[in-house]
């Protein structure tokens, strides 16, 4: 089917594109940018007057509960919820339940995935086998399965020699590696961001130096083994500082922020607000001004949703008996198009950060598999209202998970349509 | 959002104890005088006053206590509440379910009162959020968060015997990063105006960035002694050497432990105080424990004073305009 989104602003920050121009869409993928090529008879037109169309959303981490927690939310819920908040890929982490260390767990997410026919899901395979440190997973056998990269979750590999020829392996197979920053012993049993907060309330504290040694350690890894590997979630300044050092010398790293990091800090807990119960913590207001910097300046290449669906359930007990997560994949579009209207970046640099830097980070960009509206690249296209407030409410949530520490924010910037490869997957009535 | 006030009604009264930390210096002083006027209901021949009577307080303990549950049951008997007492063993597994489910519970039954122990810090606010209108909570010990009734009957105590708060100096001495104690503590003296307020312990024991709720820190105890009015020890658990805080109980002894000749150097009529249970030989010499500076006994029987007047204050309120 050939579509044509006529008078949008079209914003492509891979191609340097900001123009008030039309979008011709054949087959699934862009014909062309302006007039119509020749030859091009649209069957349908969406018209995108005084709307910002721009490639569809690259989330780099999004979990999604399935297999294994389906009481909370499936590919299904999740997917759809995506679509609905212009997102057209989504990775999703291993963690212990669905560990994504079997080729038969990288086709069952895949496949559920294609037929629910929302969003593209895009797994990360496992590191070591099960997760658990111990044994290098299959890595090559994974990446053919359809893993865009490898990563242990949000559980440490510990052994110090096991990262390292994790990394080595990994790097001989031309894989990323996607890491969550974390000292498995100076976070144990911690909650919240060691500091005047946790001092407070009594909760027992994760220092900064939590990640900030695990990402020292990893840096000093990824320098001896050459692996290309992407740090997720930052929370500390420190650790920004220490990966931009890093790329300035040359290493093949990035780094994403999870969305609610650049607006909350501890502070938010207030008297133990369990919606605020995330990991990484939220921490202090220093950091957070860090983590936009780095934003700024390119020390942090991309916004993720860090995107974790909970039951109600799961957040009513005491904040350090609640499950940490935040429901974050409807909130990512309006919280970084929060970052132009606060003067952080320009509209097209913030859309970047959700688009084109993925994108690259994942390989997509150079093969037009997403992340770019070229000529030939793939039609994931998201066309949004920027002007309107809206209130973020539990009920209006598509995801499965109405876990937002954003509930009853007023937040700006709508989508309207979401098109996955070519195909008109969201439409707001 | 009403968080911030979650501890107060429309009419900034009490309507629950959850934390010192926002009270207001005014309500803590009417606390401690209400308390003051059940000091004599102990020692009449009939020790019951009927400001409850027809009200029921449920004491839920999801932590084992001997002192505070004793204290708090007898207060309110001797208020003339119908008192129900419930242990709940908690495993692991089950924490966070077994609190909202024995809630929802107790919800359907005509309960006045909840008085929560419970071992992880947020327990009391969590209950409090929950609870119906006309159910009041009372924070007997959450976590590492915070104990307000035994920090104001030390508040009470030290005023029998100091007077004013605004001359002292004093001392908090152990473990305050684990302490629910010395958190209520520390908000009830700063808010209550002292002249200084001393935390000592070694780093392992201190949470980071303690100075933030407004003490001195010091490591070394003779200095955190000097010339105080009032020194207050904190119990050591056991479990604190396994977790590589401290090397060993003897040498936390030497270091930090308060003997006759420490305390010399506080001023010649400083007070002891201990929250109890005391391990005697650990952060405590018998000898001071025993001796005439300590009040530790004053402190557990000024507990039911205490506990009737926060009872009775919460529980007592002027019924509210309906509609409000």
């Amino acid at each position: 089917m050939n579509i044509s989104i006529q008078h949008g602003r079209l914003i492509d920050p891979a191609n340097g594109i900001d123009t008030h121009a039309d979008l011709h869409i054949a087959e699934g993928r862009v014909a062309g940018l302006g007039e119509p090529p020749e030859g091009f008879v649209a069957d349908s037109h969406i018209n995108a007057e005084g709307r910002i169309v721009c490639p569809g959303l690259i989330d780099l981490r999004a979990r999604l509960r399935e297999p294994g927690g389906e009481s909370r939310a499936t590919i299904a819920s999740e997917t759809a919820a995506a679509a609905s908040a212009g997102i057209t890929t989504l990775v999703c982490p291993p963690d212990p339940s669905q560990p994504i260390d079997t080729p038969a767990l990288v086709d069952l997410i895949r496949h559920r995935a294609r037929s629910a026919g929302h969003c593209r899901v895009l797994p990360v395979g496992a590191l070591t086998q099960g997760l658990e440190g111990q044994q290098l997973a299959e890595m090559e056998t994974l990446r053919q399965a359809g893993c865009i990269g490898v990563g242990n979750g949000l559980q440490a590999v510990e052994n110090t020699q096991v990262m390292r020829r994790a990394m080595e392996y990994a790097a001989s197979q031309g894989l990323t590696v996607f890491l969550h920053a974390e000292d498995p012993w100076l976070a144990a049993g911690g909650c919240a961001h060691e500091g005047a907060v946790s001092v407070r309330l009594g909760l027992t504290g994760i220092p900064e130096a939590a990640e900030t040694i695990a990402v020292a350690r990893e840096l000093q890894l990824i320098e001896q083994t050459g692996v290309r590997a992407h740090f997720h979630h930052l929370s500390t300044a420190r650790a920004v500082r220490l990966i931009a050092r890093a790329r300035y010398e040359g290493l093949p790293v990035s780094a994403d922020v999870a969305a609610h990091q650049l607006y909350l800090t501890d502070m938010d807990i207030g008297y133990f607000d369990s919606l605020c119960h995330v990991r990484p913590p939220l921490r202090g207001q220093r950091d957070r001004e860090g983590l936009r910097e780095g934003l700024r300046q390119g020390g942090i290449d991309a916004i993720c949703s860090d995107h974790q669906p909970l039951g109600a359930d799961a957040k009513l007990a005491p904040f350090p008996a609640s499950e940490p997560g935040i429901s974050g994949l409807e909130t990512l579009l309006p919280l970084t198009l929060r970052l132009a209207d606060e003067g952080l970046l320009s509209l097209p640099e913030a859309i970047a950060c959700v688009t084109a830097r993925p994108a690259e980070i994942l390989g997509l960009l150079a093969d037009g598999q997403g992340g770019s509206l070229a000529a030939g690249a793939r039609a994931d296209v998201c066309i949004f209202d920027p002007e309107p407030y809206w209130e973020l409410r539990a009920e209006e949530l598509q995801s499965a998970g109405h876990n937002s520490p954003f509930l009853g924010w007023e937040l700006k910037g709508r989508v309207e349509c979401t098109l996955l490869a070519g195909e008109l997957v969201f439409h707001r009535c | 959002m009403r968080r911030h006030s979650l501890q107060h009604d429309a009419e900034g009264r009490l309507r629950h104890l959850l934390t010192i930390e926002g009270l207001k210096r005014a309500q803590i002083v009417d606390i401690l005088d209400t308390a003051e006027s059940f000091i004599s209901v102990s020692d009449q021949q009939v020790r019951k006053v009927p400001l409850l009577r027809g009200k029921t307080v449920v004491n839920l303990f999801f932590e084992a206590s001997t002192r505070t549950l004793t204290t708090f049951e007898l207060a309110a008997k001797r208020l003339s509440a119908d008192v129900l007492k419930i242990n709940i063993n908690t495993s692991a597994t089950v924490k966070g379910e077994s609190l909202l489910d024995m809630l929802h519970n107790l919800e359907a039954m005509q309960c006045d009162m909840f008085v929560v122990r419970h071992a992880d810090s947020g327990a009391a606010h969590l209950i409090a959020r929950h609870v119906a209108p006309h159910v009041s909570v009372i924070n007997a010990g959450d976590g590492s968060h915070a104990h307000p009734t035994q920090a104001l009957l030390d508040m009470f105590t030290i005023r029998r015997r100091k007077g004013e708060f605004a001359p002292l100096t004093v001392a908090i001495v152990g473990d305050i990063k684990h302490s629910r104690v010395a958190r209520s503590q520390i908000h009830a003296l700063t808010t209550l105006g002292v002249s200084e307020l001393r935390v000592v312990a070694p780093k392992t024991l201190l949470p980071a960035d303690v100075e933030t709720l407004g003490v001195h820190v010091t490591h070394d105890l003779d200095e955190g002694l000097r010339d105080a009015d009032v020194v207050i020890m904190l119990r050591l658990q056991k479990e604190r050497m396994q977790g590589a805080m401290l090397p060993s109980e003897g040498e936390y002894f030497r270091t930090y432990g308060l003997t006759e000749e420490r305390l010399a150097r506080a001023k010649a009529d400083a007070i002891v105080m201990h929250p109890g249970p005391i391990n005697r030989g650990v952060e405590i010499a018998s000898s001071v424990a025993d001796g005439p500076q300590s009040v530790i006994l004053e402190q557990v029987s000024n507990g039911i004073a205490v506990r009737m007047a926060v009872m009775s204050m919460v529980l007592g309120r002027a019924p509210r305009e309906e509609g409000a």
